[in-house]
């Protein structure tokens, strides 16, 4: 891989004005993707009034950085003045337990289905991965219906379970094309040494399974905390995570528009799967390509 | 008593029959080898014996009782297999340990019985490593060790050496020999290497297309193969093996390309000869390369045990210990195995001795070893 990209890049690195060019290129195309962040950056230390006088894209006059403090611990969210911090805090209580939970399911579904042969075995791993591809809008009103029927509309709980359910499909997949590397004399051996399903599973393949479990529980963390359908439509008010109540925060229309401290609010709500992704990135494209290279 | 019992043995993987109906079996402390080519079934009759397949049809009785429905680990069974699958995570010791963890046996008999395997191995000092950190012999006497911590009445082995180098293999092989002497116990081995299989069998079973072709001895398996395909299969280089006549009445002759200036024949010995109804018939003659030698070559004190014949030769290979040369009997290309220092000039003729005990007949039809 490295020396085809070597051998495609050595034209362009005997031309100086080419590879300028494709720098140049590629930092515009950068810059683009980048200036809604950008945006959202300078106003979050610009105040109200300077937005209002000006517009939403500038620079701003003075640093408003009391609106981070605001956002977080002050500001009226529906009528309730505490800031984002109590929907964080909804958050990461839907988030945790919804990342290990279904990771955990996924590694033992990938287990089954990659080392263990029954019947309809690939029709178990097909029907489980369809829910890669089912749409959220889609399964709405069914899990509105589950919801109510087990009485957990309005509770955290609820989010909890509709996050492990609708991610076993990516989980499993996931660990499954992980465990499929895995030779099957190694099984074969702990079978003749008497282990049984739960014991290969503890003792041997998981064990095996960091780099795959750190790219589920990534994918899955953000995949969650960024997740606001199901959120927006099944919980309100104080139960609410925070992308849901970002939302309720920008319909306040008792004031002019607060987007000084929107924009810092936005940040914030952003920080935990900025952080997973700044600390766990490298395992994370690592864990990706462990199975292919072994 | 008999330690494996194989009984009908049948197995189907979707519309392919694998294996047709086996029926062999080990003695206590015997020393089985399968071997056979690629595909032929003997890892499927394997995996079997051990548990980790059902036969479609068929038993397996392992010391007395029959186990075919019976998990793995309660056969009382220890596998050694081509991979070697050590558990990766684990260091050498857990891995010799994992099968005693799995049946609950007690800590302190457990550092007992690593302490004594580990010294029979020599890995007393790889004990604390993981598999990753070991060469490939150290690896393959893991593999072994972990087989050995539990004196089980029956030890397995799926090709454990083909993934060693050719001089390890050698080592190992001598090893394993040894080692079977030495504790004494029952071994069934696959390989698709025949020298394994001559140099370690106490009888070896050649399989091909999932069907035994014959269940032997060494010395018979390789001086009166059952069939041509054992014939060819077993033997480096294999058995020449060429279209013949039988001629002559009460002591008959095989007529190399009949009617040839140049065909040869080849007296057959008295006793074992073909039997009447075969005479002044076709037949296919087979002849091991080591019993075409030099015309100096005696073999056997009888001198009607051999005889001379006059070739053409097309190539010799010296090999250092022997040169094969390349000749054609009555127009077929045969190989034949002389002394080092003899180098039959190419493109010329030169005289050759026969071991004419040693000829094989084989009926053309059934491709069966007549005499």
């Amino acid at each position: 891989m490295a020396e085809v990209g070597a051998a495609s890049l050595a034209p362009a690195a005997r031309n100086p004005l080419g590879r300028w060019l494709v720098y140049a290129l590629l930092t515009g195309f950068a810059a683009f993707y980048l200036v809604p962040l950008l945006v959202v950056v300078l106003n979050s230390v610009r105040t109200a009034q300077d937005i209002g006088a000006t517009s939403v894209i500038g620079w701003p006059r003075e640093l408003a950085l009391d609106n981070f403090s605001r956002a977080w611990g002050s500001y009226c969210i529906a009528q309730s003045c505490t800031g984002i911090a109590p929907y964080m805090w909804n958050s990461f209580l839907l988030v945790v337990p919804a990342t290990v939970i279904s990771t955990l399911l996924g590694a033992l579904n990938g287990y089954s289905v990659a080392l263990w042969r029954f019947r309809g075995d690939n029709w178990v791993f097909g029907l489980v991965t369809l829910g890669v591809f089912l749409p959220e809008q889609m399964k709405l009103i069914p899990w509105a219906l589950v919801l109510r029927d087990l009485g957990l509309t309005n509770t955290i709980s609820g989010l909890v379970l509709i996050h492990v359910v609708q991610g076993i499909s990516f989980t499993t997949l996931f660990c499954r094309n992980y465990y499929v590397a895995i030779p099957a004399e190694l099984l074969k051996a702990a079978r003749i040494d008497g282990a049984g399903y739960f014991r290969i599973f503890w003792r041997i393949v998981l064990p095996l399974s960091p780099p795959i479990l750190i790219v589920t529980v990534i994918w899955q963390f953000t995949h969650i905390w960024n997740e606001f359908i199901y959120g927006v439509t099944f919980t309100s008010g104080t139960q609410q995570p925070v992308t849901a109540a970002l939302i309720a925060l920008s319909v306040s229309v008792s004031e002019a528009p607060q987007y000084g401290v929107q924009s810092a609010a936005v940040l914030l709500a952003a920080l935990p799967t900025l952080l997973v992704y700044l600390f766990g990135g490298k395992y994370f494209l690592r864990g990706l390509t462990a199975g292919a290279v072994k | 008593m008999s330690a494996l019992v194989i009984r009908g043995v049948r197995k189907r993987f979707g519309g392919q029959e694998v294996l047709k109906g086996i029926d062999i079996g080990a003695e206590s402390g015997e020393f089985v080898v399968l071997v056979g080519p690629s595909g032929c079934g003997k890892s499927t009759l394997l995996n079997i014996v051990a548990g980790l397949e059902q036969p479609d049809a068929g038993d397996v009785e392992i010391a007395g009782r029959v186990v075919t429905r019976v998990p793995p680990k309660d056969r009382d069974i220890a596998m050694v297999f081509q991979s070697y699958a050590l558990y990766p995570t684990m260091t050498v010791r857990q891995n010799i340990t994992f099968g005693m963890e799995c049946r609950g046996v007690p800590k302190r008999q457990q550092a007992e019985a690593v302490a004594r395997t580990a010294r029979l191995l020599q890995i007393e000092a790889l004990l604390d490593r993981k598999p990753s950190q070991l060469s490939g012999g150290q690896r393959q006497r893991v593999a072994m060790g972990r087989a050995l911590v539990r004196d089980p009445l029956l030890f397995l082995f799926d090709e454990p050496l083909s993934n060693l180098d050719a001089k390890l293999r050698v080592e190992m092989r001598m090893e394993i020999k040894q080692l079977h002497r030495r504790i004494g116990a029952t071994m069934v081995y696959v390989t698709h290497d025949q020298i394994e299989a001559m140099t370690m069998a106490t009888r070896i079973a050649v399989m091909h297309q999932g069907e035994v072709q014959q269940f032997a001895d060494p010395d018979t398996v390789y001086n009166r193969p059952a069939n041509l395909f054992v014939a060819r299969f077993m033997g480096a280089p294999p058995m020449n093996t060429v279209s013949a006549r039988l001629v002559g009445g009460e002591n008959p002759v095989a007529v190399i390309g009949a009617g040839r200036p140049d065909e040869i024949r080849l007296p057959l010995p008295a006793e074992g000869g073909p039997p009447p109804d075969w005479r002044d018939r076709e037949v296919v003659l087979g002849i091991r390369p080591e019993a075409i030698a030099e015309a100096e070559r005696r073999f056997g004190q009888d001198p009607g045990s051999f005889s001379t014949v006059e070739a053409p030769v097309e190539m010799t290979e010296p090999t250092g210990a022997e040169t094969i040369v390349m000749m054609r009997l009555g127009g077929e290309p045969v190989l034949g195995r002389v002394a080092p220092d003899v180098r039959p000039p190419v493109g010329g003729a030169a005289r050759f001795a026969v071991d004419t005990r040693r000829i094989c007949l084989f009926d053309p039809a059934t491709e069966r070893l007549i005499a």
